[in-house]
């Protein structure tokens, strides 16, 4: 309470003093002590004051933004492309695991049979797995149906027609339950076990490749993300450091008259949340017009794959999540700029 | 309203800019403090103002001890002590107006409110008129009192003010001794510091001399400056 101590009003009264005071009438009435009465504010307007500042201080930091067009949109420029790298890196692997979505979902097991296995046995054995719980769908492949497939696809007709024998072996395709990579390799160490079958072909590796490939691809952009994220925070704190600079007198003032830290901080925490905007937003544009540049060439090799896949864009979570990640950013480094810069401005 | 008891103050470089001073300002008292250049005056203001700490010793203003301030309370000190600048500390990237206004914005004061108050201090000084132009256009001894309007806006009970007539010619400077004088008598107390020996002694105040940081003479001089 020692703080309050020297607001109490000094208790002089006299009719100059009264008059000079320049109170409403309304205060009058209530005898109020006059002299140098000091000047207190309710609390409702310091609420709405505070609310007020904080107004106006954003204003403000857009019109100072908007001041120096060519440096702040420099800055918010940075901004975006430290952003917008991430981010696009980001995005593509997102398009990469709806391209790849269709594929993943289903392994398959290739059990290529003896040559001489009885058709007999075959069948029992066909039988045998589709009664198994862990196997989804069993395909019989004769050997004459993989002849005239592979002739078919692999455009070779006259040449495998010229061949005494059939090469191929009959062929199942299991289709099993559970697609997890333990399970699988269960399942394909079951069916090796069996005499029949000459080989077991677990489409496996790919699978795991291509998870682990997403994997690197999203540790790849976790990381670059948090090492431009903090580039974006010191771009923030240098600007917002310059801008200090550039207002120190101001501040000095300030402080002289009574402001607070928090009423001097203001302005440049709303600069760095500003700047952070503006990049966000900027980050976005960029990486939407990647997207509609790459739209084309993309859709076109989709085509020629006999595929209607077309490239995602940039949506509104998109948008939302840079401009309010970059805003954050901003102002996390116009926090620490000035941290680091206000306390040393002090008047002397 | 303020005591010094007994205040030291040593800057980091080891000189001592006061040295024991004890004094006693009334409530609504007006004192000039004088001396020569470096004899304190500055690091007297400076600790009234809470801008320096003293090294030992203790100062009461308003019964507050300056000590035990917290450096979250200073801004909330400062509030309640107009400070005039030789300098004026004016800032011309914005009108008078909103030069004077800055104190009441700092306090958090409802827009009304800092209109009125505002053109009431800016009345006060003559210059209600010229409240919308940037006061680098101002004369020096307008710009003063710009900085006068500032430093009573929020109607401070003390009004603290460091050559305040520094850079002004001697019919300026009566004027703006006339203002210091008119806050003082609706119960402000004043603390002008100096250097301009007769203006203070015409205005037959109390004056604190200092010298080489010592407390050397606290009286009301008479005309003929029986003083150093």
């Amino acid at each position: 309470m020692e703080s309050r101590a020297v607001k109490q009003p000094t208790r002089n009264p006299g009719p100059a003093a009264r008059a000079a005071n320049r109170q409403p009438p309304a205060a009058e009435g209530r005898a109020r002590p006059a002299g140098a009465v000091t000047a207190r504010t309710r609390l409702g307007d310091r609420g709405r004051s505070w609310l007020g500042h904080h107004r106006e201080m954003a204003g403000e930091a857009v019109r100072r933004f908007l001041a120096a067009p060519m440096a702040s949109g420099m800055t918010a420029l940075v901004i975006a492309i430290a952003l917008a790298l991430p981010a696009s890196l980001q995005l593509g692997l997102v398009n990469f695991q709806r391209a790849v979505a269709g594929w993943e979902g289903q392994p398959q097991i290739s059990v290529f049979l003896h040559k001489r296995a009885r058709e007999a046995a075959v069948t029992s054995y066909v039988e045998d797995l589709r009664a198994d719980p862990r196997v989804a769908a069993v395909t019989y492949i004769s050997p004459e149906q993989a002849l005239a497939e592979f002739q078919q696809s692999s455009g070779l007709g006259d040449a495998l027609a010229g061949l005494d024998a059939n090469p191929l072996p009959a062929v199942l395709l299991v289709r099993p339950q559970d697609s997890a990579a333990s399970d699988l390799e269960a399942l394909a160490a079951g069916l090796r076990e069996s005499a029949l079958t000459d080989a077991v072909v677990l489409d496996m590796a790919w699978v795991e490749r291509l998870a682990r490939l997403t994997e690197l691809g999203q540790r790849l952009s976790l990381g670059l993300g948090l090492l431009l994220a903090l580039g974006v925070i010191l771009v923030v704190v240098n600007t917002i450091r310059l801008h200090i600079e550039s207002r120190r007198e101001e501040i000095l003032v300030v402080k002289l008259v009574g402001g607070t830290n928090a009423f001097v901080r203001r302005p440049f925490l709303y600069s760095g949340i500003c700047y952070g905007l503006c990049g966000g937003l900027l980050a976005w544009l960029l990486v939407a017009v990647g997207v509609a540049l790459l739209a084309g060439p993309v859709a076109g090799l989709a085509d020629s794959y006999g595929s209607g896949y077309t490239l995602d864009g940039p949506g509104p979570a998109y948008l939302l999540g840079l401009a309010g990640g970059a805003a954050l950013l901003g102002l996390a480094g116009a926090w620490l700029a000035v941290a680091r810069h206000l306390r040393a401005i002090e008047p002397s | 309203m303020i005591t010094f008891d007994n205040v030291n103050k040593r800057y980091e470089s080891g000189q001592d800019a006061l040295v024991r001073i004890s004094l006693e300002l009334g409530r609504g008292e007006m004192v000039f403090l004088t001396g020569h250049s470096g004899a304190g005056k500055s690091t007297l203001l400076k600790l009234l103002t809470a801008i320096e700490r003293p090294t030992r010793g203790t100062i009461l203003v308003g019964g507050q001890n300056l000590n035990r301030l917290r450096n979250s309370q200073v801004p909330y000190y400062r509030r309640n002590v107009g400070i005039v600048f030789q300098n004026h500390q004016l800032l011309f990237d914005r009108s008078v107006f909103d030069n004077v206004a800055l104190p009441l914005a700092v306090a958090g004061c409802n827009r009304r409110e800092v209109g009125r108050r505002v053109r009431a201090a800016l009345d006060k000084v003559g210059l209600l008129h010229k409240e919308k132009q940037n006061p680098i256009v101002l004369s020096g001894g307008e710009q003063q009192r710009v900085g006068i309007a500032r430093a009573v806006v929020n109607k401070p009970a003390i009004l603290v003010a460091d050559e305040p007539t520094g850079n002004l010619d001697p019919q300026l400077s009566a004027e703006i001794m006339q203002l210091f004088a008119d806050f003082n008598a609706v119960g402000v107390t004043v603390l002008v510091a100096s250097h301009d020996l007769e203006l203070i002694a015409r205005q037959k105040r109390r004056v604190l001399t200092l010298q080489a940081g010592q407390l050397i003479y606290d009286g009301i001089p008479s005309r003929e400056a029986a003083y150093p």
